[in-house]
């Protein structure tokens, strides 16, 4: 850091810090708190058997979105459909239960705003520039693109930041990711963000708080740019940050629990003063041209694992490290992959359109712009969209997406977390492919046996027409 | 949480690069309300290939694990370290680990120990038939051929995990330091500060 100089990371971090301990450690003060049905019951029982209290509730938001079926949730009578798993079930219980007990607030299964707790978050406005915010989830890296400071935590920690609502932590070294230039057409941000964890590597993030700068990325619109922050933990950062800017500032007024009047207009005051100090470093910067980026799919079980879409499957040996090349062999082993396979002419069987990454709004009318008039492949066996929260499905059914995606033989669901993690009974049989427009491509998470390839929602349409990977830009003329 | 300061033995010379939490322990067994009993699922993707090193009699019962770079990436699921606890593992030994996965793992008292590639590699190779001692007090790794190596730890981590310290407890007892805060927020950033409903 030069002189006083800050980066935006910088300027959040000292905003919230508690107290400094000698050793570096320090104390930080947590803004908002995400639970969700999964990495919460642990934390609220070790609460009951210390005989602890939340301290902030009001500053907690509970909401389930992992095991729930995107399938109806009520049926005509207005009664809860049961859940068939009975472990599900459990934990959807749980935290029905363990939220109005501590006074949390809460968004139960069937309410209209219910969602992926990454979108919700935002979307209610409950999110905001320049807070920290963390739930017990790693995608809560999302919320960095409205320019907070949001990572994922462990259930003790859960557990810390309801009993103390501050979390022990080492301030993390900072990076710069920019990404200057014009993105081409049918380049998405899912398609930068991959691109980025191609560049980085699965932990070229690691020990580092990133922020995503550039013309490429300013460009974005703030769904975009919650993509990007999604995939940090992708690349080893626990969390990445977009400078918030008058974007960021039209996108959270008026949302709900988002500041009003006199408190507006400071917020506004100090969100535009976070900005990265002309003359701040950063400990690493990764410069990219925005016009390397390609509509991008992954081959292997790692998010760093990404190839341009009119590229080939890479050999083994094309990789300089020997554990490199291992996991590799291992990989298209897996996926059913051959080197020198061209992406293009790999055939898919399910396409899943959702998860915290890509079911915001902007990703349903994109995915719905390259369905439009075509129908479903043959040979995709299963394609099926969710979108991220209740109010995004309305927001798509006022614009009639829903139809689109109907008509082409393509499902449209109940709001939640479903393929992307297959808790709920959303799972890609083993042995099958899918073009899905979430974050991990990990040996069995989307099923014992699911072969992923991550996509963006643009592209994943594209499959879901064609029946195989396919260059979106040849369906968009 | 259970002290640590000493563990020797058996260790599984694993090795593998990039193992993500889902490996780990995968999505289906985080359906449990409880911290124990995953064991059972720890690496099941793994432990369904014949002659696998976890179900290698020559490794039983071991409490160390070496492992590849970037241990623990992926999902924040604090299962994993659950899961590896539950199948008796308390010392994990690495080139990286993924930042959530560490911090996990000190929660539930194991020690991660960060070593240079050309340091496992040797453990790797030493593992696979003699017994590996890590002693927390001293920071060292050493092996029946005087192999030594150092590493560092975080003092805060390593005091926590000698004396089995609750970070939450250790935390609660800061209240007057959380009020302060707390205050400062409240007219600095009152928009912050509270959630104010429509």
């Amino acid at each position: 850091m030069t002189g006083t100089a800050k980066t935006l990371y910088e300027k959040i971090w000292d905003a919230h810090v508690v107290e400094r301990r000698e050793d570096g450690t320090c104390l930080i003060w947590i803004d908002r708190h995400l639970v969700h049905e999964v990495t919460s019951p642990q934390a609220f029982e070790a609460l009951r058997v210390s005989g602890r209290k939340v301290r902030r509730p009001d500053l907690t938001l509970a909401v389930p979105d992992h095991n729930l079926p995107t399938t109806a949730r009520r049926d005509a009578a207005g009664g809860r459909i049961p859940i068939a798993d009975p472990q599900s079930a459990q934990q959807l219980e749980m935290l029905e239960k363990n939220a109005p007990a501590f006074g949390i607030r809460y968004i139960g299964d069937a309410d209209r705003e219910q969602g992926i707790v990454h979108v919700v978050g935002p979307e209610q406005g409950f999110s905001l520039p320049g807070a920290t915010i963390v739930c017990g989830d790693s995608h809560t890296a999302s919320h960095g693109g409205l320019g907070a400071l949001a990572f994922g935590i462990g259930t003790s920690e859960v557990e810390h930041v309801l009993a103390t609502q501050t979390l022990l932590l080492k301030q993390s070294k900072t990076m710069e990711v920019r990404v200057e230039g014009e993105l081409g057409a049918g380049v998405t941000a899912k398609d930068v963000v991959l691109h980025i964890c191609g560049v980085l590597g699965a932990s070229g993030g690691t020990g580092y708080v990133i922020e995503y700068t550039g013309s490429a990325i300013r460009s974005l619109s703030i769904e975009g740019r919650l993509t990007i922050s999604n995939m940090a933990i992708e690349h080893g950062a626990r969390a990445g940050l977009c400078a918030p800017d008058d974007k960021t500032i039209a996108y959270v007024k008026g949302r709900p629990y988002a500041p009003k009047g006199a408190d507006w207009d400071k917020a506004v005051a100090w969100w535009k003063s976070l900005a990265t100090d002309a003359g701040a470093t950063y400990d690493k910067v990764v410069v990219i041209d925005a016009a390397d980026i390609q509509p991008t799919v992954t081959w292997g079980t790692s998010p760093e694992d990404t190839v341009a879409i009119g590229g080939v499957v890479p050999a083994p040996e094309s990789f300089a490290d020997p554990s490199k090349q291992e996991a590799a062999r291992k990989s298209l082993d897996y996926m059913g992959l051959t080197p020198g396979q061209k992406l293009s002419d790999v055939e898919v069987q399910n396409v899943f359109i959702g998860s915290c990454t890509n079911s915001r709004i902007e990703d349903m009318r994109a995915a719905a712009a390259v369905v439009k008039g075509r129908k479903k492949a043959d040979n995709v066996r299963w394609a099926i969209v969710v979108p991220g929260s209740g109010l995004v499905k309305e927001q798509a059914e006022a614009e009639g997406l829903d139809k689109i995606f109907i008509e082409a033989g393509i499902e449209w669901r109940e709001p939640g977390c479903s393929a992307c993690l297959a808790m709920n009974p959303d799972k890609v049989p083993a042995g099958e492919r899918c073009a899905s427009t979430s974050n991990r491509n990990f040996v069995g998470r989307q099923g014992p046996g699911a072969r992923t390839h991550l996509v963006s929602p643009a592209m994943a349409a594209a499959a879901a027409v064609t029946g195989k990977l396919t260059d979106v830009r040849e369906l968009i003329g | 949480m259970t002290p640590i300061k000493h563990v020797a033995g058996t260790a599984i010379p694993f090795g593998r690069k990039n193992v993500d939490t889902d490996v780990i322990i995968p999505a289906h067994w985080l359906k449990t309300i409880t911290r124990t009993g995953l064991g059972k699922g720890a690496f099941e993707s793994i432990r369904a290939e014949e002659g696998n090193i976890f179900d290698d009699p020559a490794y039983a019962g071991a409490q160390i694990l070496i492992a590849g770079d970037n241990f623990g990436c992926g999902s924040s699921r604090e299962h994993a370290a659950w899961a590896l606890l539950d199948m008796g593992i308390t010392c994990v030994i690495a080139p990286s680990f993924s930042d959530i996965f560490s911090g996990n793992a000190f929660k539930n008292g194991i020690l991660t120990v960060v070593l240079p590639q050309e340091a496992i590699d040797r453990l790797l190779e030493v593992a696979k038939d003699q017994p590996i001692d890590i002693d927390l007090e001293t920071q060292t790794v050493t092996t029946p051929f005087q192999d030594r190596f150092q590493f560092e730890i975080d003092p805060f981590r390593k005091h926590c995990l000698i004396n089995g310290l609750d970070e939450v407890g250790l935390t609660l007892a800061r209240d007057e330091a959380i009020r302060t805060h707390e205050a400062k927020i409240a007219a600095e950033l009152p928009f912050l500060a509270n959630v104010v409903a429509a």
